[in-house]
């Protein structure tokens, strides 16, 4: 029992063949924005990556990118091919091709399919690497004269500007952290040396952020310093503290940012993979369609297209048999085209005389 | 002996009309193009009108908006003339007017050209209207609680840290003017006092910036305060220091930026224009080949073609004394209706 047949006559078919071929130049574009889409993100997350603590997370552009490709390439031999298939005499060039092809296709569109999928499911790891490389990049703040490190501060500052965030999870992050270099400390200052010695590791902490944490809605001058102090500033309330810094942490701020992104990209390419799909199965009832009107002889008479011959289960054990038999190549039982010789081979047969029958 | 003659078989003819057909629809294009420069420009300088006192002259992006416009519409019905100039009965209905399309054709070229030379002059008034619109707004910088003026500190902010400049100058603006707000300052403290009777305005100055001015690039965490003073800070000489805070003034910065603007309008516009002339000269070709058919019923004979009937200077008399009979013309009348009033 075949599954999804139909029946298309001459005129049917050659229509199809039509449709396909233009269809598929729609595909080689949607290819075109397949890479483009993969450029975008890794352009993006190339942008910020000095914040993120693992590079492993380009593997989804890579794979749009390699993606759109593979479909540019074979969408345009798709092309080619069903402009012939509208000719029974033109098909016969492409008949060895065709099953191959429809074969290549379905794996392309499930890489697609695998595209978009990765598109959401990778949240959680980027969420992990934005917080480990925000701590690590706050840690190295103040080491602008370290080589690999001397522009983490410019790349934290300018995050911070652009983002409208401060520190990992709130501005207090900043206070956890040495962010002034010793080179431009005062040792000889009891202030300072009285600072290093109030904690273990003997670090400068202070309940102060850097520059770019300030907000451009506050009302009033930014205060960096003694945040924490109320009386040290003139007329500083609880209004002047909320509107003084930016309240989110950075590591929100992107993650929405690339949120939003992905979710975009991952929608995008559905749509893609769902017009792939379209075009995966006209082509195969085209290459059904065809095969038959090359059984039934006849270029004009109508013919049978589908999707699988017998019914899935059926297709599925036969795949598997295939298989199976595959690993038995080099075994010889129960093959009835290999001749075993058997003891009773050794005697003579005798011919048996052929009875002619004598008309009259 | 008319100015660049050519000779046309009907083959040529259609030759130039499909091509001169597709330049127009090029031209359409380049007519969108102006229209949507006019109005990117008109939308940047209304981004940053309030450092330009609200004082800004948009004449500039109006004039390109109004020009894109027509040069649209001019390709349009050009384009649509072309086309119908293959095909004898239709293109008739379009002979009568073609020649004052053509007349206006040249004028709007001249002006397109009078436009772009203008895209580049207008840098001048700008630099001028930039100069006094950031000293005010400096000036209102603390007044974030003056209803109007209240967005002037977020504006400044975002235009120091976007362009990368402090102040009009150089940072140095900023120690010239009161930018901490009154509602900020304890006036019972000693050091407040001080400081505001130091100068004769009583304003409370010192040698500060705001944040907006720190370099992200400079290798040591910012330094806002006590700038001159080299003591207050650990080594550090307000002389050799260069990264601390940007170097560039705010209006050089906003200078180049709309300068270079308005210079890729320019260039772009110019382009347009030699664009124009070229579609008109086709045109031109167009209409004077059809209508010097050697044979006006066989739509196949030869016929030639020429950008003007006669030569420059014949041209230029002939058009000085219409002008002449025009004004005669005036004068004859009013001589016969004074002549017939009196008699």
């Amino acid at each position: 029992m075949a599954v999804g047949k139909l029946t298309f006559t001459k005129a049917e078919r050659e229509k199809l063949a039509e449709v396909l071929w233009l269809l598929n130049w729609i595909s080689v574009l949607t290819g075109a924005i397949l890479i483009s889409l993969g450029v975008f993100l890794k352009v993006e997350i190339q942008k910020w990556q000095e914040v993120m603590s693992d590079q492993g997370i380009l593997y989804v552009p890579n794979t749009l990118i390699t993606t759109g490709l593979a479909a540019c390439c074979i969408n345009f031999l798709g092309g080619k091919i069903c402009l012939d298939c509208a000719d029974t005499n033109k098909f016969l060039r492409w008949k060895l091709v065709m099953m191959p092809y429809v074969i290549c296709t379905f794996f392309f569109t499930s890489c697609v399919l695998a595209g978009a999928l990765m598109c959401y499911s990778i949240r959680s790891q980027l969420e992990e690497s934005i917080f480990l490389g925000l701590r690590n990049t706050m840690r190295f703040y103040k080491d602008t004269d370290t080589p690999g490190r001397c522009y983490l501060k410019k790349t934290l500052d300018l995050l911070q500007i652009q983002f409208e965030c401060c520190g990992n999870t709130g501005y207090r992050d900043w206070f956890h952290v040495q962010w002034i270099s010793n080179r431009y400390l005062d040792m000889t200052s009891s202030i300072v040396v009285d600072r290093l010695r109030s904690n273990v590791e003997g670090r400068y902490l202070m309940d102060g952020v850097p520059f770019s944490c300030c907000s451009t809605l506050s009302p009033r001058p930014c205060i960096q310093q003694q945040i924490s102090n109320s009386s040290a500033h003139f007329n500083y309330n609880q209004q002047s503290q909320q509107l003084n810094l930016w309240r989110r942490g950075c590591r929100q701020a992107l993650m929405d940012h690339y949120t939003g992104i992905m979710q975009s990209i991952g929608l995008t390419v559905l749509l893609i993979w769902l017009f792939e799909l379209l075009v995966l199965t006209g082509v195969r009832y085209l290459q059904t369609a065809m095969e038959n009107v090359i059984r039934l002889g006849d270029p004009d008479s109508e013919s049978d297209g589908w999707i699988l011959e017998n019914s899935l289960a059926e297709t599925a054990r036969s795949n598997f048999n295939i298989i199976k038999n595959l690993g038995k190549c080099y075994q010889i039982d129960d093959d009835p085209n290999i001749n075993v010789p058997t003891a009773s081979a050794e005697q003579e047969v005798p011919s048996r005389g052929v009875h002619i029958p004598v008309t009259s | 002996m008319a100015l660049m003659l050519v000779k046309f078989d009907l083959k040529k003819r259609v030759k130039l009309a499909q091509t001169v057909w597709f330049m127009y629809w090029f031209a359409v294009m380049a007519g969108v193009l102006v229209f949507s420069m006019g109005l990117f420009f008109k939308i940047e300088l209304r981004k940053r009108s309030e450092l330009m006192d609200n004082n800004e002259s948009h004449f500039l992006p109006n004039l390109l908006i109004f020009m894109g416009l027509i040069a649209c519409g001019i390709n349009a019905f050009g384009g649509k003339v072309c086309y119908d100039s293959l095909d004898p009965s239709k293109f008739a209905k379009w002979k009568p007017m073609l020649k004052n399309f053509l007349v206006f054709c040249v004028v709007f070229n001249a002006l397109l050209f009078v436009t772009a030379l203008l895209c580049f002059v207008m840098r001048i008034p700008l630099q001028f209207t930039l100069a006094e619109g950031l000293r005010s707004g400096m000036k209102f910088y603390k007044d974030t609680d003056t209803p109007g003026r209240c967005y002037m500190k977020r504006t400044l902010d975002q235009m120091q840290m976007e362009f990368r400049c402090c102040g009009n100058d150089n940072y140095r603006d900023w120690f010239e003017i009161q930018w901490v707000s009154n509602r900020y300052l304890d006036f019972s403290a000693k050091e407040v006092k001080d400081r505001i009777g130091s100068n004769v305005d009583g304003q409370y100055l010192m040698d500060g910036v705001p944040f907006s001015c720190c370099n992200p690039s400079s290798p040591r965490p910012c330094i806002q305060f006590q700038m001159t003073n080299n003591t207050a800070h650990y080594s550090y000489d307000h002389y050799t220091e260069e990264l601390n805070v940007w170097n560039r003034g705010c209006r050089e910065a906003l200078l180049s930026y709309y300068g270079g603007l308005m210079n890729t309008i320019g260039a772009l516009v110019l382009l347009v224009t030699m664009l124009e002339i070229g579609v008109t000269i086709g045109l031109q070709y167009v209409d004077s080949s059809l209508s010097t058919l050697v044979n006006p019923d066989d739509p196949e004979s030869e016929s030639e073609g020429w950008i003007l009937e006669k030569t420059v200077k014949e041209t230029f008399t002939d058009i000085m004394d219409k002008m002449k009979a025009m004004g005669k013309g005036s004068k004859v009348e009013e001589g016969e209706a004074a002549v017939a009033t009196v008699s």
